[in-house]
């Protein structure tokens, strides 16, 4: 079957079956960033955004997303550097599999929630697992960019 | 692995229940638990574009689409405002973010899972449910209902002050509960009820109903008995992650808090 | 000539350019935007799809094989079984040759030996065609007998590995006709006549599990034949010399025919020191000459891979009234599982980096057992071996402080090993770096030990605790262990580093850089490193022993000394003066007799042209010993006292490493090391039905921590100078995952009286705990 959605600001038409996962067929346009970590929908690395919401492409029908807009990091890949800047200067990116879905579902949160503390962070991010780093660099990271980009507001 | 052969979007409900009626045919909620099945699905029907994705605030009742996500349930304010924090809580355990951006309502209750926190809190809250065909029926029937060809439409909850409290014990912060209870109390033909339910015990939420009157200052010592009185109203099971005799035992203590910090809030 | 000095000897307080800096990693920007360097992203379109069909049986035969129908699904290229492979034992184990490991399997095997091992393999170009031809691929198996039980494994009736062609390359104790995979004894002085003189004497049994790495990239290997007609294989490998070997051995070809690439990798912390997946599509494209490519789902990686060694310890540690340790007896007995990869030398670090923590027993003894079982095959897990005898010995110290009646942090400080100190039951090796005293000291002052031990009760059925362990590891595997390192000045005077040794995520690239640019007086940018190609890379043993920083550095400081002899060589010939009047200083090779100079840009470009000698240099190096690192860590807990419910509060761990290469990449090492050791302590658990099917296979049934699991987690480095290692340097990566699980066992205790024997604690042993002692 044919669908039609937006990929990071692309119109894009392509014939699917019925059965195929978005991860896939995202992975089969270019999309190398979206990792599968699971099968099992625990682990967060296929997370992209479905009209603005973080979504485990693992588990959504690709023929599901007819007409829908759909961002993956190579979407957002400055915002997402500006970030990862942030991320490596604490080494937080460490074997970098989960960082992708990490960094999409990071930035949701920047769109979602405002001033989160660190509570709020962790609870939101509970579904990006990580096996290299036991997570403190990135709650360093998130926090040191989230400080940097009121800073940003501030001057703007 | 799932493997399907047709995907449909019917454009009305009749459609769609027309087409579910084929042996066949499978409805899905957010596909999270059906593609780890091992099904061989000629159509499946996907519900969205029916207008399932809204909770609606209505005059007596709260009628929840099917299709809405447990995140939008999580975050419904008309639902904090009645209930309070219990059924953020009872959602907000499961995976993740994303998770509960796509695992729908109607998949948590239809599934009607052991392990599911979502139905054991709105068991506990005398909820009902929407069916196209088989009419609005009572949650705690329909929980024991063999799954069938109807569609599941809506979760009813009606707004009468009650109180509401939701826990459950857990391995991991995400992981599925040990044990799940709820517990609320209400006036019910003007009589104080109690609900209590128990989920993954690890056998699927089941409720107990009880005309009790516990007055507000009841001592810790007489809360206890009542809790151990319901707790031993259910039956548990073992699996990997607890033995049967423990589950029973995390029932008592999460339904006395619970019972507890209710009865403290109308002191 | 003159040189801006001896690296290895740089003191650790002078002040270094890069070298103790946190420099972010030389691969990040490509990582967090999520470019295509993974191997699957690498991997060509036209791969055929390979897949296993795996035994539902934990020991079968194969009686009956009928492929026919399966070929006939289109798109299937081949169907291969063990009639097709090689009848020559190998081992998958990425160990130095002659492998420790015993020679004992096949591709494809006619016995099933675990629920999961291979029966066939089946490869076809598309992922479709492949399943639908898994399903029609009818195997007959006679099912056998297992031997599920560990504790009876040894002189079972039933074996593992009854073949005739099983083989043990070395003197490890192996004997297939009694299930055993390793045997031995070291000892010094009389072990049970001290024991029998101690006033006290702790006799206790601790079990550990058989934890899955978990890495987030699972096994994953695509191959292809190049124009020479060679195997070309591109896998997530730690140990890419070793899979060229592994992979001659298994097809029965000339090592010369393989060629193995290392790409970016998703994580390893051991799991891929074994070559788990190479073999299947190397095997396919052999045969077929096309390329093939398999990925591992996440539940073959749970059930089909390389956990850590399951093992029971029996410890027994002797003091007398003053707490003085006068001795410590070990038995280990370790589940090698269905093969023996690393089976014989995961056990030995179970006693020889537990015992050596304490400085001067009068006699130890350590005995261990290496038994095979059906179950799946164990491999190298991050400590190996090392954490499960330090969760054994650690607990052991913390229940004698018990019955002394003593803080434990002052039971060890009255025992630690201290530098300068020789550690008999560590090879007779000498401290001569070592700052567990103060790192102990510092963690107590990290978590205010003083005031929080034993316990507080919160007030609100709550209890909260503190527990205490240390920990060792090694450096590299004393006088086996081989790095070599390659640099050569191209135009423009930039570097190419060349090594052996593979980042898997963990930033060897990076640190490895830092060392070469410190020595070469240059910046990072000047410097490009190469991924792992054993056509192209210097011989390294591998990244697994915790040996890169050790020994591959030494390997870089030794080239660039080499090198920069060389440049001031060339420099000297250029500017027409003898070497011995010229100074290198990173930028420029100055005569210092007329202040001439020729840049390093123009001796790159100049060497380009009407040359006769290459401006490179190459070195090795392996070391006679293997310094420890050391650390102590400080576990708090919460515990409901109702339903034992375990909550990490902090976790307060200073480590001493040597000089901290990276403070940045050490931190998060440290760190990701206590988060996998609590998940060992508090919930990752196996569980087997009881045909020997693990249940514990996927990330909903295995449950590795997530950050609302492993409370605060603070670290913190106490440096000594490890006089042999690179600028004063000493292993970090398998060390952090050892205090966790005996530290969170004493604060339980601590908290509630129960000593949990047998990991993970869930809250259920604890809740059972706490109503014995009610009773």
């Amino acid at each position: 079957m044919e669908i039609r959605f937006i990929l990071n600001k692309k119109q894009i038409s392509i014939d699917v079956k019925a059965d195929a996962v978005l991860m896939d067929v995202l992975r089969s346009l270019g999309c190398k960033s979206i990792k599968c970590g699971c099968e099992t929908t625990n682990c967060g690395l296929c997370t992209v955004w479905i009209d603005g919401k973080s979504r485990l492409s693992c588990s959504v029908l690709a023929a599901s997303v007819d007409g829908c807009e759909i961002t993956t990091l190579e979407g957002v890949e400055e915002e997402a550097a500006e970030f990862g800047r942030f991320l490596a200067a604490e080494g937080g990116e460490q074997c970098g599999f989960c960082s992708p879905g990490f960094i999409m579902n990071v930035l949701a949160m920047k769109r979602e929630l405002q001033d989160p503390d660190l509570e709020e962070i962790k609870e939101y991010l509970a579904g990006n697992l990580c096996r290299c780093t036991g997570y403190m660099s990135q709650l360093r990271a998130i926090q040191k960019y989230m400080a940097a980009q009121k800073e940003k507001e501030v001057q703007a | 692995m799932i493997t399907i052969d047709n995907y449909a979007k019917p454009a009305t409900l009749e459609e769609a229940y027309k087409l579910n009626q084929a042996r066949s045919s499978r409805v899905m909620g957010g596909m999270m638990w059906m593609r780890l099945g091992k099904a061989h699905v000629k159509t499946l029907i996907d519900l969205s574009g029916l207008g399932l994705d809204e909770i609606h605030d209505e005059d007596n009742v709260i009628k929840i689409g099917a299709m809405c996500t447990l995140r939008q349930v999580e975050e419904c304010e008309a639902l904090k405002e009645l209930f309070g924090d219990g059924i953020a809580e009872s959602i907000r355990h499961i995976v993740g973010v994303q998770f509960r951006n796509q695992a729908t309502i109607g998949g948590s209750i239809y599934g009607r899972f052991g392990f599911s926190d979502v139905l054991t809190a709105f068991l506990a809250l005398d909820t009902f449910v929407e069916l196209y065909d088989g009419g609005i029926v009572r949650l705690s029937d329909f929980v024991n209902r063999a799954p069938d060809k109807d569609i599941l439409l809506s979760v009813i909850v009606r707004k009468g002050k009650r109180k509401f409290r939701y826990d459950s014990i857990r391995r991991t912060k995400t992981d599925f509960p040990v044990i799940a209870c709820a517990v609320v109390t209400g006036i019910v033909h003007g009589q104080e009820t109690w609900y209590f339910s128990v989920g993954a015990r690890p056998m699927k939420a089941a409720l107990v109903e009880k005309k009790w009157e516990i007055p507000a200052d009841a001592s810790e010592e007489m809360i206890a008995d009542y809790a151990k009185q319901v707790v031993s109203e259910f039956t548990y099971g073992s699996n990997m992650r607890g033995s049967a005799e423990y589950r029973r035992h995390l029932a008592e203590v999460l339904l006395r808090r619970e019972m507890s910090s209710i009865l403290a809030e109308g002191r | 000539m003159s040189m801006t000095g001896d690296h290895t000897a740089k003191s650790s307080a002078e002040e270094m350019r890069i070298v103790n800096h946190a420099v972010p990693k030389v691969d990040s920007e490509a990582l967090v935007t999520g470019k295509a360097v993974y191997t699957n992203d690498l991997a060509p379109e036209d791969c055929l799809i390979v897949k296993i069909i795996r035994s539902p049986h934990a020991h079968a035969l194969i009686k009956e094989i009928n492929t026919e129908r399966a070929e006939a699904v289109p798109g299937i290229e081949c169907i291969l079984t063990y009639r097709d492979c090689p009848d020559k034992r190998f081992t998958m184990a990425g160990q130095t040759y002659p492998e420790p490991s015993p020679y004992d399997r096949l591709i494809l095997d006619q016995r099933m030996r675990f629920v999961g091992d291979a029966a066939a393999i089946v490869a076809g170009t598309s992922e479709e065609a492949v399943r639908k031809a898994m399903k029609l691929v009818k195997i007959k198996y006679e099912v056998l007998e297992p031997v599920l039980d560990f504790r009876k494994a040894k002189d079972n009736p039933v074996l593992v590995h009854p073949e005739e062609n099983w083989r043990s390359l070395c003197p490890v104790g192996a004997d297939n006709k009694r299930n055993l995979c390793a045997h031995g004894v070291s000892e010094a002085g009389d072990i049970e006549a001290v024991l029998a003189s101690c006033e006290h004497v702790i006799d206790r049994v601790y079990h550990t599990q058989a934890n899955q790495q978990a890495m987030m990239e699972t096994f994953r290997t695509y191959t292809y034949l190049d124009a020479y007609g060679r195997l070309n294989v591109v896998s997530s490998t730690q140990v890419p010399f070793h899979v060229r070997r592994i992979l001659a051995n298994a097809l029965d070809i000339p090592k010369s025919k393989v060629r193995v690439i290392k790409p970016r990798i998703g994580g390893g912390f051991g799991a891929k020191q074994t070559s788990v997946s190479e073999v299947y599509p190397a095997v396919v494209t052999w045969k077929t000459g096309k390329p093939a490519k398999i990925l591992f789902t996440r539940e073959e990686s749970m059930t089909a891979s390389s956990p850590r060694h399951e093992m029971e310890l029996h410890v027994r540690v002797g003091s007398d009234d003053e707490g003085n340790i006068r001795g410590i007896d070990l038995y280990t007995l370790s589940n090698t599982g269905a093969f023996g990869e690393h089976g014989p030398t995961t056990v030995g670090l179970s006693g020889h980096k537990s015992i050596p923590l304490y400085g001067s027993p009068e006699a130890f003894r350590f005995t261990y057992d290496v038994v095979y079982t059906n179950v799946m095959s164990s491999g190298a897990y991050r400590g190996y071996g090392a954490t499960q005898g330090i969760f054994a010995v650690e607990s052991a110290v913390n229940e004698l402080a018990k019955e002394l009646g003593m803080d434990p942090t002052v039971l060890r400080e009255k025992n630690l090993v201290r530098e300068g100190q020789v550690m008999p039951a560590y090879y007779n090796e000498t401290a001569k770096s070592c700052a567990l005293d103060r790192c102990l000291a510092r963690a107590k002052e990290m978590i205010g030990w003083d005031e929080k031990y034993p316990c507080r009760d919160m007030g609100n059925g709550k209890v909260r605790g503190v527990g205490v362990a240390m920990a060792m590891q090694g450096s590299g595997i004393s006088s086996v262990d081989t790095g070599a390192v390659a640099i050569k000045v191209n135009d423009d005077g930039f570097y190419s580093l060349m090594v052996g040794a593979t980042d898997m995520g963990t930033g060897c690239d990076t640190i490895l850089s830092q060392m070469a640019a410190e020595c070469l007086d240059c910046d990072m940018k000047d410097i490009i490193v190469h991924g792992v190609d054993t056509d192209i890379s210097p011989y390294d043993t591998g990244s697994y022993a915790s040996s890169t920083t050790y020994v591959t550095g030494m390997a870089v400081v030794r080239t660039c000394e080499k090198l920069r002899e060389k440049i001031c060589e060339r420099g000297a010939y250029y500017l027409g003066c003898p070497v011995d009047d010229v100074e290198f200083d990173g930028e420029k090779v100055t005569n210092l007799k007329n202040g001439e100079s020729i840049s390093r840009k123009d001796i790159g470009n100049k060497v380009m042209c009407f040359n006769n000698e290459a401006l490179s240099a190459s070195e090795a190096f392996s070391s006679p010993t293997s310094p420890p690192p050391f650390m102590a860590g400080i576990a708090e807990v919460e515990i409901d006292k109702e339903t034992g419910v375990v909550e990490m509060v902090d976790y307060a761990a200073v480590v001493d490493c040597g000089t901290v290469v990276n403070p940045a990449l050490a931190r998060v090492q440290t760190e990701g090391g206590i988060a996998q050791g609590i998940g060992m302590a508090l919930f990752e658990d196996i569980v087997y039905s009881k045909k020997g099917k693990d249940y514990s296979n996927s990330f909903m049934q295995y449950k590795i921590p997530s950050r609302l699991d492993v409370g605060n987690i603070r670290v913190e480095f106490e440096s000594s100078y490890e006089p042999t290692g690179p600028f004063g340097a000493k292993s970090i990566g398998e060390i952090v995952i050892n205090t966790p699980s005996p530290a969170i066992i004493n604060a339980i205790q601590n908290a509630v009286g129960v000593t949990i024997r047998e990991l993970p604690a869930t809250a259920e042993k604890v809740y059972r705990g706490m109503q014995e002692l009610k009773d």
